[in-house]
């Protein structure tokens, strides 16, 4: 049995840092993983996403429509993008930021007021997390990351002194206490029920 | 040690363990952390080269001198290098020479995606294909081998899905292979490739092919696995991890080199099997190689030949169901194109471009993107080095003058010098802008020639732009803030109308080398909602109801949408 985490957001939202302690995680308790991102242009504020597979043997490293059990979202918008890769029966995390892309910017287009709203109906569980606000608690907006992971980690089977470890591990030295925080932060978080779509 | 390894950080593991003492290249995703990784490693040599061409020429020296060897470049790095390449096959080697050719399936970061298990074929030189970050450690030191025994270049082929994907690589009880000692020793006739000798040489290539194919059927880099034997499955490199979950009950010939072909192997396999696929990413090339030995075997088809694979397109290929139900897509999403950075030296340069309404050919970088919205300042965009070239036939074509190129530095260094000498020599009236932004931006920031700075950290001296196009001929040479909007705009008016060929250096560190400035830009009251800030294309500054707004936590503070405001609406607002 596989079970499948695609991280979607946008270049510069330290998807590629969360991506790595969920790997290296999952790879601590036992498991197989395969994790694969993309380098280069997309980067450059496109819209990204990387994959984290584990189970007892991995082969592809890519997670195919409709099989992510955990569709992890930095970015609202990138929720609903990437919403066909979500498994139905699967769980949607969304961090309440929106990053508006280049054509809202020039306002050629429009930003949806209510992403989710167009995804909530299809999939079973969507959580709607404050990263922002959370992040800013322990101290720095950048840690939303660790946030979101902290809220990912809930679900997963793994043993919450591994995440420690890892994160203490994986994060730049004089960021550790304050990315611990976070991932705290969201670790702890519930959604409070009226938020629940 | 279990670590979890990209393919390109297992490459450069697996080149410490196979005794590599000499590595080079050139910075192209998806090959650049091959060399970074090895680059911090003790008891190697590691540089970057100007080009793929040069990395190999050094490479192919390094061999001669006793060092086993690792040239690293992307799919299209190996058409620049491709010169070396054809000819070094003829030579041979001395100690091992194994060139990493990082395939771009899809385009994530690539001008085209060419299929470089041809060239194996073409310049008549073995082909190693890992399948994961396991593979790409283990193989490594088996290349060298090939290339030792065979006295011959080996490429060692990747995609970008294994380049950066991670995967489990135990470093545990290998043992650091001891390469035998190769002391360099003169000989013309292999070495010196004058007619006289290539001929003979030529000869050599046939019996050395001969003797690879029957390495190739007992190679451990080739195995079958076996499984229901209704289906049978030749496949190699990454395709072969989706086709394990596409046919998770099948057999599988898995093949780890990929030239020569083990002609008998696959022929014993097909008559094994109800029924022979092929599942490969991009040209049919094993298909049709098998299809040459007279058997029968169903291939992916052209739409799968196309563009990345992955399990659904397999199973869509061939027919067999998906059973994930999905979500369905919301159409009209807005898309979200990458975009040049807030503060970023390349913009401004853009703006003033297109202002002038001049004919912009382009050139590989983060700056391509210039020709997007709503910039939209580029012509053309071909391959490095391509611009400045591409300027002077169409001003010699269509008699326009307004012609200009642009280009990066590391591109510039790259290939953009002996275009420019081409301007000069044959009378060429283009301005060539260099985008100076001291450093490779786009592969994630190398040093280059241009910079001071080598890929070990040490310090070098710094191509001197100026005088290098002074000293080519150009009477024109400017150097400009790129954040000093009017005075790059008067400087590109004066390099259009000279009588003759202008360089102009656009120069300013780009953003990502530098800390964010403490200080921001805000918009007033008296913005008149005009739009002409959002012609800049930047991602701190949004188009709201009645006007703009710049959103501080993204500006960078260059200031270069207050230069151009009309009505001062746009102030500085520093944060102390």
């Amino acid at each position: 049995m596989i079970e499948n985490v695609l991280l979607v957001g946008v270049g510069g939202q330290g998807i590629i840092l969360a991506a790595d302690v969920l790997a290296w995680a999952l790879v601590e308790s036992g498991y197989d993983v395969k994790l694969s991102e993309i380098h280069g242009m997309s980067q450059r504020g496109g819209s990204v996403h990387t994959s984290v597979r584990f189970g007892e043997k991995v082969y592809s490293p890519l997670i195919e429509r409709g099989e992510a059990d955990h569709l992890v979202a930095f970015e609202q918008l990138e929720a609903v993008r990437w919403a066909p890769y979500a498994r139905r029966s699967g769980r949607v995390i969304v961090a309440d930021e929106k990053i508006k892309p280049l054509p809202v910017l020039l306002g050629v287009e429009k930003y949806p007021d209510d992403p989710v709203d167009l995804i909530a109906k299809s999939i079973g569980e969507v959580s709607f997390v404050p990263a922002v606000d959370l992040a800013e608690g322990a101290g720095n907006r950048r840690t939303a990351n660790l946030v979101i992971l902290g809220v990912l980690a809930g679900g997963l089977p793994v043993d919450k002194e591994v995440w420690r470890s890892v994160i203490e591990r994986r994060v730049p030295t004089k960021s550790v206490e304050i990315n611990l925080r976070a991932f705290e932060l969201g670790y702890r978080w519930q959604p409070v029920p009226d938020k629940v779509l | 040690m279990k670590l979890l390894l990209s393919g390109n950080e297992a490459i450069a593991e697996g080149a410490r363990r196979a005794g590599v003492t000499v590595a080079c290249g050139y910075p192209g995703t998806p090959s650049t952390e091959i060399l970074e990784n090895i680059a911090s490693m003790e008891g190697v040599y590691a540089q970057w080269s100007p080009n793929e061409k040069v990395a190999l020429e050094v490479g192919i020296g390094a061999s001669l001198g006793g060092a086993r060897t690792l040239v690293a470049m992307k799919h299209v790095g190996l058409n620049v290098a491709a010169d070396p390449l054809f000819t070094v096959a003829y030579t041979g080697v001395n100690a091992g020479l194994v060139i990493v050719s990082a395939d771009d399936p899809g385009m994530h970061s690539s001008q085209n995606e060419q299929d470089n298990r041809y060239y194996a074929v073409a310049a008549k030189v073995p082909m190693v294909e890992p399948s994961d970050s396991t593979e790409a450690y283990d193989y490594i030191a088996e290349a060298f081998r090939i290339s030792e025994e065979y006295d011959v270049p080996v490429i060692y082929r990747t995609t970008t899905r294994l380049a950066h994907s991670k995967s489990i690589v135990d470093l545990d009880g290998e043992s650091p292979v001891e390469p035998p000692a190769r002391a360099y020793q003169k000989d013309s006739r292999k070495y010196v490739m004058i007619p006289a000798n290539a001929r003979q040489r030529r000869v050599s290539l046939d019996e050395r092919t001969k003797r690879l194919k029957k390495y190739a059927e007992t190679t451990p880099l080739n195995g079958v696995e076996w499984g229901d034997t209704r289906i049978g499955v030749v496949t190699s490199g990454m395709a072969y991890q989706y086709a394990r979950e596409a046919f998770p009950n099948a057999s599988f010939l898995k093949l780890g080199l990929t030239n020569p072909l083990p002609e008998a192997l696959i022929s014993d396999f097909a008559s094994k099997v109800k029924e022979l696929f092929v599942v490969e990413e991009l040209a049919p090339y094993l298909e049709e190689r098998i299809k040459l030995l007279g058997i029968a075997v169903t291939g992916k088809g052209a739409e799968a030949s196309i563009g990345e694979l992955n399990v659904e397109r397999i199973r869509r290929a061939f027919g067999v169901n998906s059973e994930a139900e999905t979500v369905p897509e919301v159409e009209g999403l807005p898309v979200r194109p990458p975009m040049l950075c807030p503060g970023c030296a390349h913009r401004g340069v853009f703006y003033a471009l297109r202002k002038a309404k001049v004919a912009v050919m382009g050139d590989i970088g983060c700056y391509t993107l210039g020709v997007l919205p709503p910039l939209e300042a580029m012509d053309t965009c071909i391959c490095m080095g391509a611009g400045i070239g591409n300027a002077l036939g169409f001003e010699k074509a269509t008699g326009r003058r307004d012609v200009v190129a642009v280009i990066g530095d590391s591109t510039f260094v790259h290939s953009g010098i002996t275009p420019l000498i081409d301007i000069v020599y044959n009378g060429g009236l283009e301005t060539v802008v260099i985008l100076d932004n001291r450093t490779t931006a786009m592969t994630g920031r190398q040093d280059h020639p241009g910079t001071g700075r080598t890929l070990i950290g040490s310090e070098a001296p710094e191509l001197d732009f100026e005088n290098l196009a002074k000293a080519v001929g150009v009477r024109l040479v400017r150097v400009v803030d790129p954040y000093e909007l009017d005075e790059l705009e008067s400087v590109i008016k004066e390099a259009i109308a000279h009588e003759g060929p202008a360089v102009v250096i656009s120069r300013r560190p780009c953003v990502l080398l530098e800390k964010k400035t403490n200080v921001a830009y805000l918009v007033d009251e008296s913005c008149t909602d005009c739009r002409r800030c959002l012609r800049l294309g930047c991602p701190a500054i949004s188009k709201v109801e009645g006007g703009v707004v710049i959103d501080a936590a993204l500006c960078y503070g260059c200031g270069v949408c207050a230069g151009l405001c009309k009505f001062d609406s746009i102030k500085r607002l520093a944060d102390d």
